[in-house]
């Protein structure tokens, strides 16, 4: 990795998404305030009202008309951005549906915040993985470089393959902390990022109607031409998160060679080559395992970290590949599907199974409403699961983290 | 000279066939404002009755384009095309909210309301036959007092409508206005002025229902005018703040030969368990609303 020293600024999460619109282009933002995602449309705003950024910046009475704005911009002609966190996310549920029903290449935001009630503004990453049925690609970043260089990537991603795209980043962890960040200059984006070409036609010149009432089935249009039915249209939405598996990697690649770095496309991992215990996570969480990688070697545990980028499209059989060689996968969800067990572990386990990969995986829920998590509590956790599968006593129940009842 | 059907425009935007009900209002009034629009117009529709009159994928009833969208986000979805619109320097066309009385006033009134306060450049025309008629006639804040819905099943709706111009009037935009498919070169009229201003412009259409308000279909015409006859809908508009009363409205208010109310609910069977009291409460209501507008229109002449 090079980084020129004389473009290194030290800023937040925030901050770096907002520099990543910036150098994106992006002709429309709607946005609503919420904690903690509010800075980044902040700092838009201002540089939209200066004249820093060339677009427009509407202020919306709402979530759902945010993305409502974005839906309206990025039909008709624009490369849109906008970034909410918890409550607002879930306020445009149906029309983050619709986003990626129209095949529209958004790319939004997401501060991960706690889900209320009862009220947390602190992280854990419970609203975006209550949206991830929508239709969305999510993005989990590890750092303020990788946020920025996230959204980069995603609307090349998003473009390409025409859906939206989620950058998922902790709350407060990333968002309000500062760290170096090297914030390319605007020749090198436009080099990397095509200017955006819309796929979608609203014009009297060529009158559409768009997301009209489709029935189950084909049927013909005017001309006797057969036209897909409601399901097809499913069906082809699925296979651009497929096609999305190779462009997330393609998208990192194009951006090594263009910034000299790159974050690993679907998963990236830490010590991984030799690793018995493997810690798995998505976000700062990842990277704070690294950490506990480095303190059970030292104690003489082969221990890696595989950390999860890419959580739609779900990189079943990367992952698989990646464990192939692993005894005991332990993993770190900072959310739940009630009910049944942490999102990431279960998808884990599944495509594990399903590419006949079999190490013993444990899973334990970490850091809700802003919980605070340490590396060495991670390492305990390790070593716990460590002594489960020595002692062979079968499946673990999952277990929850510095959890004080 | 005002336009009437002998000199509207030739050029037609609505194709032959549709999917609206017979008799339905809302072909009337989509036709005269294309034409008022020279079809140069962007559509922004959300679940609604005039869904159902554009068609259904892979045809179309009409020759503008249609952007569909959710329930509540006609008003967000119309300002993200008018932002993009600006941001590409495209001044030619005309960004046109079209949504009915629950999309603009129940589950609608927040984000046009954000819109207005915004002066967004939208168009928004609220299409109102005075329920949620595209899925069953269920009651909306705009369904009067005394009318029978799906979900006002046995006594009739027990409150009034809102005063839905009153509410947008509040937002302070630069054109709001009331028509009436009984009075199509009024309302042919009002669009042509709404699409030479830009900032947002507000719509208000009083839409006959045949199968929602229970009359037979060929009476749409005639109850559309009943319903200005009476008083009950009354034609105006409202430019920079000025009120005057238009078309019919103004004659009836220089003539002083209102219809009494009950001759245009008599012929509508949702009326059908009205008692006197609630017909009473309905004519003073009207006859209230009816005074504040002449007095207006006279003090802003």
């Amino acid at each position: 990795m090079t980084v020129d020293t004389q473009s290194v600024s030290v800023i937040t999460g925030n901050r770096a998404a907002a520099e990543a619109a910036r150098l994106a282009r992006v002709d429309v933002v709607a946005a609503y305030p919420i904690t903690p995602q509010s800075p980044v449309v902040e700092t838009l705003s201002k540089y939209i009202e200066t004249g820093v950024l060339d677009a427009e910046f509407i202020t919306v009475e709402s979530e759902h008309s945010a993305m409502g704005v974005c839906i309206g911009a990025a039909t008709s002609g624009s490369r849109v951005f906008t970034a909410s966190s918890a409550n607002g996310l879930a306020y445009m549920c149906e029309q983050l549906s619709w986003a990626a029903g129209s095949r529209l290449p958004i790319v939004m935001g997401c501060a991960n915040r706690a889900m209320s009630a009862p009220w947390s503004v602190l992280n854990d990453q419970q609203d975006a993985m209550s949206q991830r049925d929508q239709g969305w690609i999510q993005l989990y970043c590890r750092n303020n470089q990788e946020i920025l260089d996230t959204f980069l990537q995603g609307f090349r991603i998003a473009e390409q393959v025409k859906l939206p795209v989620m950058v998922c980043y902790d709350g407060f962890i990333l968002s309000h902390t500062v760290m170096p960040v090297d914030i390319p200059e605007q020749e090198q984006v436009d080099a990397y990022l095509p200017p955006y070409s819309v796929h979608t036609i609203l014009d009297p010149e060529e009158p559409r109607n768009v997301n009209p009432v489709t029935l189950a089935n084909p049927r013909l249009n005017g001309d006797g031409v057969l036209c897909h039915g409601y399901m097809e249209f499913r069906y082809l939405m699925e296979q651009a998160h497929k096609e999305a598996l190779d462009m997330i990697v393609v998208a990192d690649e194009e951006f090594e060679a263009c910034f000299g770095r790159r974050w690993g496309g679907l998963l990236w991992s830490y010590q991984l080559e030799d690793a018995e215990v493997v810690l798995l996570a998505a976000g700062s969480l990842a990277g704070e395992a690294t950490i506990s990688a480095d303190m059970l070697r030292s104690e003489g545990i082969r221990a890696g970290v595989l950390g999860l980028r890419a959580y739609r499209p779900f990189p079943a059989a990367a992952v698989a590949d990646a464990l192939k060689e692993a005894g005991l996968v332990v993993v770190f969800d900072k959310s739940l599907s009630y009910g049944y067990d942490g999102p990431i572990r279960r998808d884990v386990q599944a495509a594990l199974f399903e590419h006949r990969v079999m190490p013993e995986v444990h899973g334990y829920i970490a850091g809700l409403g802003g919980r605070d998590i340490k590396a060495r509590e991670l390492v305990d956790a390790a070593r716990d699961s460590i002594t489960w599968a020595e002692q062979g006593k079968g499946p673990k129940p999952t277990d929850w983290i510095n959890l004080q009842l | 000279m005002a336009t009437n059907t002998l000199n509207l425009p030739e050029q037609e935007y609505m194709l032959p066939g549709n999917r609206a009900c017979a008799g339905c209002s809302v072909g009337i009034v989509f036709r005269h404002m294309s034409k008022a629009l020279d079809g140069k117009a962007i559509f922004v529709v959300p679940a609604s009755c005039f869904t159902v009159l554009c068609g259904m994928y892979p045809t179309a009833s009409v020759q503008v384009p249609v952007m569909n969208s959710v329930f509540p986000g006609t008003a967000a979805c119309a300002s993200g095309i008018a932002a993009s619109l600006k941001k590409q320097g495209r001044d030619d066309l005309t960004v046109v909210a079209m949504a009915g009385d629950g999309g603009t006033a129940d589950i609608g009134m927040q984000g046009l309301s954000g819109a207005a306060e915004r002066n967004a450049n939208v168009f928004f025309v609220c299409y109102d036959n005075e329920a949620y008629m595209n899925t069953g006639t269920q009651r909306s804040s705009l369904t009067p007092l005394g009318a029978k819905t799906t979900t006002t099943p046995a006594k009739g709706k027990m409150q009034f409508a809102k005063d839905l111009p009153a509410i947008v009037e509040a937002h302070d935009i630069p054109y709001i206005a009331t028509a009436s498919p009984g009075y199509p070169g009024d309302l042919y009229d009002k669009v042509c002025t709404a699409r030479g201003i830009s900032g947002t412009r507000f719509m208000h259409i009083n839409a006959p229902c045949p199968p929602g308000w229970q009359f037979p279909t060929a009476e749409t015409v005639a109850m559309a005018q009943l319903a200005v006859e009476t008083g009950a809908f009354i034609l105006f508009e409202i430019m920079d703040g000025k009120f005057q009363l238009t078309g019919k409205s103004l004659a009836l208010a220089d003539k002083d030969n209102r219809q009494p109310v009950r001759k245009f609910i008599e012929l509508q069977s949702r009326f059908g368990v009205l008692d006197e009291e609630t017909l009473a409460r309905l004519q003073e209501r009207v006859d209230e609303r009816w005074r504040k507008a002449v007095a207006r229109h006279r003090a802003e002449e």
